[in-house]
């Protein structure tokens, strides 16, 4: 027997939360799903503790430099010359008072400030990847899933292309064929742009693709076509509509991208296509540390650990920003 | 195509069977159907031989090979302030007819005239100042409103879009069709998932309402909402419609929310309308064998009397749309079918006044239908040419 009154049970977007935030009576200010991820988020105490050592990083990254003595002056006082290895501190990592991590090996430059200035590049160079892919993942990844048709296709088979090209190679080539002083950059300045360019451009198909399928399923939601039945034009549908639906995956795979660019950049300085020396680098010290790791194992441990906890810590936050802004996804 | 809007006399019987699953609609049916005027005013919406073929692509070219005929040459008109019930069962093109009115798909052919304008091929840019009068209401309140948006947003986007000027700002504006349509105004700062379904409805309702618009197509108002909370929007709509002087066209697969709500209703079978009637006329006596099957389909709520009623049961499913059978669609599955049927469609023809049936063989007139449709079919042009093109053209 056909039902007269059909009972759907869609809510399948009714949340718990939203009905905690209507007890307590007093709030006529509604929260917005963004104050409920933070919710969420607080009680996650793994992501929170993600999010505070991430914090610290920057702070560090940023400010550390002024504080720490200069990462290029030698210290071959401490050096023992016979074995090439700090004379003191246990083990023979040159750990004291004034150098909290040791000293380099056969330098004598102090590790903390080579590891925070190291920070710094590491940042740098994934945030600013990370923000490119971003962008133009977002960018070609709403087009391609809005539109639809032709232009879809072509953005696909492009993100295909990029999926499939052999990045690590790309790199060491570009900055062979590039010379000093190319886009009126030099040196360090130049290493950091085309570290950017290569990390950022082959990576944002995978933030592209996520976009795309979301895009998908958000244009056939009943609030587009109510737009569009008010008069609304494709910009506003884009821009107003659609991508604040979308702040939520950015945000998260941003997070999840930022490690993934760190290690990338750690790997493109250890092959020696990163930053120039003296610059510290995380993977740059990776590379000096290779030859001498049976004499001063620490020297390869101490840039090892920093890459470890800044992926770490971003994995985590990323995590939790999954967990708390996308329940369902888990 | 010619219906008056007037015989607005409800008897009690009809009303307590109009409401039947609509609990406290039958209270308010005759009141609000006697309170509405006669309406014989000047048409508002005018469909002629509307159509919607989605193609199908095969290959690497994707070349079509066939086409799901959603609608297929439907027409009807409405006047302004009345309102016309669409209802058939899923997938008989009646969302895909109130999506091409509203212009978010364009017809494969065929003509719709709003106010006496052509905006069957209008573009969009064009289209942009009429929508202001041409709104439409969504079937499920969790998907039409964006989660991302305060309340506030979401109604008073319509002002901002149309770059209406209001007289004391948006906000106040906004305030004040919330309170239209039952919500509390304080609750312009909220977003939409702190409400239930029925608030959410009311606030789709309250985003269509901003502009003022003439006409508002209804796309399965209430069929996502509780049946407790139906009632209530059903009611809503009403009144805003004697408030406001609105006109409506209501989609729907309900049959009691349809005879609530309507004053002419089109019933429609594989993208084609079969019958169009005042709505008391349709249901007390449907002409259509398809109508007759489904209005027996309808829950008698009173036990003691389940055992009158004479339930048709229809054999087989739906035809796909995108093979229908030739001349009479509903040939298949009609227990009046013969070979005229098969071979010769009805076209939609007038049997009795404002009542207009497709079927050679008509249920409840006293007009011998069987030569007054063989006279129409056989008579050169009286089926539309598009939809005789439609129907050899694949």
């Amino acid at each position: 027997m056909a039902a007269p009154l059909e009972v759907t049970g869609s809510d399948t977007e009714a949340q718990p939360e939203a009905v905690l935030a209507g007890v307590d009576g007093k709030a006529i200010q509604g929260r917005s799903l963004g104050q409920i991820a933070w919710m969420r988020l607080k009680r996650d105490k793994v992501a929170l503790a993600g999010g505070v050592i991430v914090i610290l990083l920057i702070l560090l990254a940023i400010f550390g430099p002024l504080l720490v003595q200069s990462p290029l002056d030698y210290h071959q006082n401490l050096i023992d010359p016979t074995y090439n290895r700090p004379k003191t501190g246990i083990w023979h990592t040159g750990i004291s008072a004034d150098h909290l991590l040791g000293v380099e090996p056969g330098t004598g430059r102090d590790l903390l400030s080579r590891i925070v200035h190291g920070a710094r590049i590491s940042l740098l160079v994934s945030f600013l990847a990370t923000l490119l892919s971003v962008v133009i993942g977002t960018i070609l990844g709403i087009t391609a899933g809005y539109f639809g048709g032709w232009v879809d296709m072509l953005i696909s088979r492009a993100m295909d292309a990029f999926l499939a090209f052999p990045l690590l190679l790309f790199a060491i080539a570009l900055v062979a064929v590039i010379s000093d002083g190319s886009f009126g950059l030099s040196g360090n300045g130049l290493r950091i742009g085309v570290l950017v360019v290569v990390i950022g451009f082959f990576n944002w198909p995978y933030i592209g693709r996520i976009i795309r399928g979301q895009t998908l399923s958000l244009r056939e939601r009943e609030f587009v076509d109510a737009a569009r039945s008010m008069g609304a034009r494709n910009s506003y549908i884009l821009f107003k509509e659609i991508l604040p639906n979308l702040v939520a995956p950015i945000l998260v795979y941003a997070t999840l991208l930022i490690p993934t660019n760190i290690l990338f950049e750690a790997a493109l300085s250890f092959l020696g296509v990163g930053v120039i020396p003296p610059t510290p680098s995380w993977g740059g010290m990776l590379t000096l540390a290779v030859p001498i790791y049976s004499s001063d194992p620490m020297y390869m441990i101490v840039p090892g650990v920093a890459i470890f906890i800044t992926v770490l810590a971003f994995n985590l936050l990323g995590d939790g920003l999954r967990d708390a802004l996308d329940p369902r996804a888990k | 195509m010619t219906s008056t809007g007037g015989n607005k006399t409800v008897s009690t019987s009809d009303t307590a069977a109009a409401g039947t699953a609509v609990p406290g609609a039958a209270e308010t049916s005759a009141d609000a159907a006697a309170a509405r005027p006669a309406r014989d005013g000047e048409m508002l919406l005018e469909v002629d031989n509307l159509g919607k073929h989605f193609p199908v692509t095969a290959g690497l070219l994707r070349r079509q090979v066939a086409a799901v005929k959603a609608v297929d040459g439907v027409s009807f008109s409405v006047r302004k302030g009345e309102t016309l019930g669409l209802v058939g069962e899923s997938g008989c093109g009646k969302s895909t007819t109130g999506r091409m009115i509203m212009r978010l798909l364009d017809p494969s052919f065929g003509k719709i005239t709003f106010e006496g304008e052509d905006i069957t091929t209008m573009s969009q840019g064009r289209l942009r100042p009429l929508r202001r009068d041409l709104q439409m209401i969504f079937q499920d309140p969790y998907s039409s409103l964006n989660p991302r948006k305060t309340v506030g947003a979401i109604v008073g986007a319509p002002f901002r879009l149309q770059n209406i000027e209001t007289e004391n700002g948006v906000k106040k504006a906004v305030q004040e069709i919330l309170e239209l349509v039952g919500l509390n105004p304080e609750h312009y700062n909220r977003y939409p998932h702190e409400f239930s379904g029925g608030q959410r409805q009311r606030i789709g309702i309250a985003r269509t309402l901003a502009l003022k618009p003439k006409l508002i197509v209804a796309d399965e108002p209430v069929s996502a909402l509780d049946v407790s909370v139906q009632a209530q929007v059903v009611n809503l709509l009403e009144d805003l419609q004697d408030e406001l002087d609105l006109t409506y066209v209501v989609i729907a697969h309900d049959l009691s929310v349809v005879r609530h709500i309507s004053d002419r209703v089109a019933v429609m079978y594989l993208g084609k309308i079969v019958e169009i009637a005042d709505r008391n006329d349709l249901y007390e006596r449907p002409m259509h064998p398809y109508t007759n099957a489904l209005l027996s389909a309808v829950p008698v709520p009173d036990p003691s009397e389940r055992g009158n009623r004479q339930r048709i049961r229809l054999q087989g499913d739906v035809p796909s749309p995108l093979d229908p059978p030739p001349a009479c669609r509903f040939h298949t599955r009609c227990w009046k079918a013969q070979d005229i049927c098969k071979q010769v469609e009805p076209p939609l023809i007038e049997l009795s006044h404002g009542h207009q049936a497709a079927c050679h063989f008509p249920e409840n007139t006293t007009v011998s239908a069987t030569d007054e449709v063989a006279k129409a079919a056989v008579a050169p042009g009286a089926a539309p040419a598009a939809e005789a093109d439609a129907e050899t053209g694949e």
